[in-house]
């Protein structure tokens, strides 16, 4: 009895406890957290949020990469000289974890072909070029005007469908982050409207000015979701405007607007859920594992256009900043516009222009190559002069300052790191969790010896991933040839096994033929079998015609081998470079035939000569 | 103009290690100032002889390795280490204890190692150390502070002891800390009375209190700088001061002097603020830096109390550096979205 | 004499019984805890890469493990280069030497690439394939699957009309990583590389690296 009471209090003891959790994490839920680390640097967005959204007038040509972020290359569905509409399907997603791609403007497909595209390697990669027309006539649409009629499976196949991918950083597809996942119950969805990099205003100005259709966005992704608990749009407090527009927008919902103090990199998707929810993401894990999604407001804002309008992703809002710029704003780009267009749109001034930088000052790469396009990714092209960001002074040694380590927003040890990146120690590398740190930049922001921490550590990252492949693939060798070895032992012992049947089935005929041809020699089996094998013998020799027979088939052998290396070494003589090598093949060949056939008639002739002696 | 291709991040902050390490040089201002003062023209000239000696040595061993000496020599951390061994000397000692332990700092105690960044013991308090172990005699004879001795060596009287002309004898007095260690069936408070150093500095000895109000004053400018954080100065602060607390013993004849005393006398404060915050071979971690400096205070009182040596700052300094990998070792940080800091030598686990 | 005996004995019967004891704890680990194989030889050879192509003159990498365990220079494997042989000496616990040139230089990765005109079908080249990576039947275009092949070479010297050739693997833009930055202020490295200023860095930034 008395234990039953027990452990009914124990009961309400945990579910008063919850309660309490739970009013604790509503009252909080508003209130920003914080997470360790981070700096703070200039936040030089007043340059490009003075005008409004921008459009500049159509490139001549628009170069869609095949490939634009995390996950599989697209496959092209357009012939070379095809004309496609905008806004029509041009490349279909390979797999789960890729995106289709649609054209960006209606045209001609004038190549598909490897192009320099956006990528800090200046490597080049897939691309399909679309010479632009003038009517630019939109394809036909598949606009929805009640998403909530669909099924889950339909919503998502439309996002899918029109190829939305993150707009934030690194481009996951969309669909896949929405997609239910069995064991993880998601209470938390965040909007990052965080924006945390200097320079960057695309999400600031689409805020101010989409604010609508953003939230509308908001809640078809909450709708995507099940109606999570939490819908938690954050915001740096860099940004009043953004941040009251947003507010209004959300009146009325039970969306939360959150805005948190200024600090780099609150746009992070792990530190802004740390600031907002004060969870941490496990590592190795995704923000579903605590139960919540993370999306950008360009994906919310995308998302709305894709599901209302069925209008796949063919632009994105590009903030165009920097002091080698006359005019620096937010403009809405389709994707593929080349970026010297871009520059050229604003009156870059290239006597001035030191480097192209696509993203922020922190976390984007410069390009060598003007004529690379805008992709879902590109939130920022950034023109900055030389006095602007000047370039690294030399490098120091490491005076293990321990400034990196205070502003690791992963709370790493950046120079443990260094060292043993430069030694390439790559267990100590992996002991120190390398794989953890998100290349946001600070601690090469703070180094007083201005060492280059983030490029060592991509580097050391690139180089373990590709031991790692390899070591991957040695062992996959080593198993094929183990495999083959087997194989090969296997097929060796069949063989032994066999002839050695053989060997007894000789052995034991032999042995029955002594038997038989001893007591009773002449019976009618015994001359059965020689009868047998005579016969055979008698085939043989059949098959085997005579000695001048053979050595006359043989020079025919031989004749006819050598006028076909005559034929092919005449025609290599006539031939076309591109026939030359398949010809040279072919003579090696027939050379080697006619050889053979030289040796065997040689062979031929020699045994004849000692027969007839 | 091409366009350069470099790895992100494209902007930096406009700190780099030179103006580090000479705002920290100017955060020795005032200790310096208050050494001159307490204690006449001898400060400077130990400090212009370390520095020159550093400088020189560091170039040469640049020289030797074949880099550039300029870009070396502007990062301006022999100049720091220089300082420091400067103003740890007693003033108008022979012209070659700078020398000599200057070099010992640069050559042996850094350049060996690897250079700046690679030292495993702090430059200069080896450079002080082994001065003090190869020449007690002259590395303990301090001279009186001004108001002691009625006045001060004029320059002439300075550089004739310093190029051992003149004996420095007549100008010495023991220090406070030496005699307060010293003091045999004593009451802390007779002792006060007696000792001249006490008289107007009744707190710490005269001048030295100065000194130390001085260096702590930079400390508090380098702390507002955000050059330096509070954790190591504050745990060996702390940790001095409840020992000395404990074994003050209300001023017996056992007492080990006052918590005043322990802070304002000798070299706490120099230590504290410029020495156990030198990153190179100090803890890493902000818990490593706080256990650093606690041990720090805690041989520091250890070896003043009981041990030989009337200060110890430069020995604990030393003990420690060799326990900062060990410290290292046992206060990494957790990792975010890790359940537990991984251990170096955790290897196993991927 | 009694007493001298028992004087002795206790010790010696203390000592004997732990003797006995222990010996007997070990022989039973030897027993229960009896490591099947020779573990180093695994590590060896999971340390070599795997190519099967005998520059180290054994058939295999596998035998090469052995003799290596066996005693034999750890620096005749031109495929896995330096680091192989920096890997192999770090767990052998021994100087890492350079490679031995006898058995080949070091090169970029490479795999076979058949011309696929040329190929007359003959099928030797699928025979000398240790790793079976090589695709096709006789008279047929043979092909090699670029992700199996090793770049051991052993295909190339049995083709009789010479179709295959090793060109190099090219890292994919997915696999591309910057480079190490090359740091002026290096320090052992650049030591024995003599004069180097800022400017001059650049220079040697290879070997740095290396």
């Amino acid at each position: 009895m008395s234990s039953v009471t027990e452990r009914s209090s124990a009961k309400e003891r945990r579910s008063a406890r919850d309660a309490r959790i739970i009013a604790r994490d509503a009252k909080r839920k508003l209130q920003p957290g914080d997470f360790s680390g981070g700096i703070y640097p200039p936040h030089n967005k007043a340059q490009s949020t003075a005008e409004p959204i921008g459009q500049i007038p159509l490139a001549e040509d628009l170069i869609v990469p095949l490939h634009q972020h995390i996950g599989a290359s697209a496959i092209p569905l357009v012939k070379l000289g095809q004309r496609v509409l905008k806004g029509e399907k041009i490349a279909e997603a390979d797999g789960l974890i890729s995106c289709p791609v649609h054209a960006p403007g209606s045209g001609k497909v004038i190549a598909i072909e490897p192009q320099p595209v956006a990528h800090p390697s200046g490597m080049l990669a897939d691309c399909i070029v679309i010479r632009t027309d003038v009517e630019q006539r939109w394809c036909t649409l598949n606009p929805c005007t009640d998403f909530r009629s669909l099924e889950t499976d339909q919503l998502l196949e439309k996002i899918r469908d029109c190829g939305i991918a993150g707009l934030g950083g690194a481009g996951f597809p969309s669909a896949v982050k929405l997609a239910p996942r069995g064991n993880w119950s998601i209470d938390t969805l965040i909007i990052n409207g965080s924006e945390c990099e200097p320079y960057i205003s695309a999400d600031d100005m689409l805020m101010r000015e989409r604010a609508e259709e953003i939230v509308a966005g908001v809640e078809i992704l909450a709708h995507l979701l099940d109606e999570p608990d939490n819908v938690l749009i954050g915001i740096e407090d860099n940004k009043p405007e953004a941040i009251a527009t947003m507010r209004k927008a959300v009146h009325g919902t039970r969306f939360n607007v959150v805005s948190f103090a200024t600090k780099y990199p609150s746009g992070g998707e792990k530190q802004l859920i740390q600031i907002l929810t004060k969870r941490e993401v496990p590592n190795s894990g995704l923000p579903a594992n605590v139960g919540v999604v993370c999306q950008n407001v360009g994906t919310a804002y995308a998302v709305y256009r894709a599901v209302v309008f069925g209008e796949p992703l063919v632009s994105r809002v590009t903030t165009v900043v920097g002091e080698a710029l006359q005019q620096q704003r937010n403009v809405e780009l389709p994707i593929g516009t080349p970026v010297a267009h871009v520059l050229d749109c604003h009156g870059v001034e290239r006597k001035q222009l030191q480097r192209v930088v696509i993203g922020g000052p922190m976390m984007g790469y410069s390009i060598d190559n003007e004529s690379v396009p805008v992709i879902k990714t590109t939130n920022c092209i950034l023109a900055p002069t030389w006095h602007e960001l000047p370039p690294a002074p030399p490098a120091q040694d490491c005076i293990r300052c321990g400034l990196c380590a205070e502003v690791c927003p992963v709370s790493l040890l950046p120079q443990q790191l260094y060292w043993y990146a430069r030694a390439d120690e790559r267990e100590k590398l992996q002991a120190y969790n390398l794989f953890d740190c998100i290349e946001c930049g600070a601690c090469s922001y703070v180094c007083p010896s201005s060492i280059p921490l983030v490029q060592y550590y991509r580097a050391s990252k690139g180089a373990i991933r590709l031991a790692e492949e390899e070591k991957e693939k040695s062992d996959r060798a080593r198993e094929r040839f183990e495999y083959r070895k087997l194989r090969l032992a296997k097929a060796e012992q069949a063989k032994e096994v066999k002839r050695q049947a053989r060997k007894r089935a000789a052995e034991i005929a032999r042995q029955q033929n002594q038997q038989n041809t001893a007591p009773q020699n002449g019976s009618a089996a015994a001359e059965q079998e020689r009868d047998v094998v005579a016969a055979a013998l008698a085939r043989v020799k059949a098959r085997q015609a005579s000695p001048e027979q053979q050595l006359a088939r043989l020079q025919r052998t031989l004749t006819s081998a050598e006028h076909r290396f005559e034929r092919i070494q005449k025609k290599l003589t006539e031939a076309t470079a591109s026939q030359q090598a398949q010809l040279r093949a072919q003579l090696k060949e027939a050379q080697v035939k006619l050889q053979e056939a030289r040796d065997k008639h040689k062979q031929m002739k020699e045994q004849q000569a000692d027969e007839e002696q | 103009m091409s366009l350069m291709r470099v790895s992100s991040p494209h902007t930096r902050s406009g700190l780099g290690t030179s103006q580090v390490m000479l705002q920290v040089v100017a955060a020795t201002v005032p200790g310096i100032l208050a050494l001159v003062l307490y204690f006449g023209i001898g400060v400077l000239i130990n400090l212009a002889l370390c520095i020159a000696t550093a400088l020189v040595s560091e170039a040469a061993v640049m020289k030797l390795r074949r880099r550039p000496v300029l870009f070396y020599l502007k990062d301006a951390s022999a100049l720091l280490t220089a300082v420091l061994l400067g103003v740890s000397l007693p003033p108008y000692c022979a012209w070659w204890l700078p020398v000599v332990g200057s070099v010992v700092a640069i050559v042996l105690a850094k350049q060996l190692y690897g250079g700046m960044g690679h030292n495993v013991f702090n430059p200069a308090m080896v450079g002080y150390v082994v001065l003090l172990i190869s020449f007690p005699v002259d590395m303990t004879r301090w001279v009186g502070p001004t108001d002691v001795l009625h006045g001060v060596a004029d320059i002439d009287e300075a550089f004739s002891m310093v190029f051992g002309h003149m004996s420095v004898d007549g100008f010495t007095r023991a220090t406070p800390l030496e005699i307060v260690r010293n003091h045999e069936s004593t009451l802390l408070a007779q002792l006060y009375e007696a000792e001249p150093v006490f008289a107007t500095g009744g707190l710490a000895g005269s001048g030295w209190e100065m000194v130390n109000f001085g260096f702590l004053l930079g400390g508090l400018f380098l702390l507002y700088r955000r050059l330096i954080t509070w954790h190591a100065p504050v745990a060996m602060l702390v940790t001095l001061t409840i020992l000395s607390l404990v074994f003050y013993d209300s001023g017996s004849s056992l007492s080990k002097g006052s918590p005043i005393l322990h802070l304002f006398s000798g070299a706490t404060m120099l230590g504290a603020f410029f020495i156990v915050t030198d990153p190179v071979s100090g803890a890493t971690s902000n818990k490593g830096r706080f256990i650093f400096g606690a041990g720090v205070g805690l041989l520091t009182f250890v070896i003043r109390a009981w041990g030989n040596y009337p200060d110890a700052v430069a020995f604990a300094v030393l003990l420690m550096n060799f326990a900062a990998p060990f410290i290292d070792n046992y206060t990494l940080p957790r990792t975010y979205g890790h359940k537990a800091p991984r251990r170096a030598t955790d290897l196993e686990e991927r | 004499m009694l007493q001298w005996f028992s004087a002795i004995s206790t010790p010696l019967l203390m000592l004997g019984g732990i003797a006995l004891l222990f010996g007997a704890l070990l022989g039973f680990a030897a027993v229960r805890f009896k490591v099947e194989g020779d573990p180093l030889v695994d590590q060896v050879d999971a340390l070599l890469p795997q190519t099967q192509c005998g520059q180290c003159g054994h058939p295999g990498c596998r035998p090469y493990a052995e003799a290596i365990v066996a005693g034999e220079a750890i620096n005749r494997c031109p495929p896995g280069g330096q680091a192989t042989i920096n890997a192999l000496a770090n767990l052998l616990d021994m100087e890492a030497p350079t490679l031995d040139a006898e058995h080949g230089i070091e090169d970029v990765k490479r795999v076979a690439f058949i011309r696929e005109p040329e190929c007359i079908g003959c099928t030797k080249c699928l025979q000398a394939c240790p790793v079976d990576a090589i695709v096709g039947a006789a008279k047929q275009m043979h092909t090699v699957i670029v992700d199996e092949c090793t770049g051991c070479d052993l295909c190339v010297a049995p083709c009789p009309v010479d179709c295959i050739e090793m060109v190099p693997l090219e890292i994919t833009l997915q696999q591309w990583s910057p480079e190490k930055p090359l740091s002026a202020a290096g320090l052992i490295a650049t030591d024995r590389l003599g004069s180097l200023s800022a400017d001059e860095a650049k220079k040697v930034s290879k070997r740095d690296v290396a």
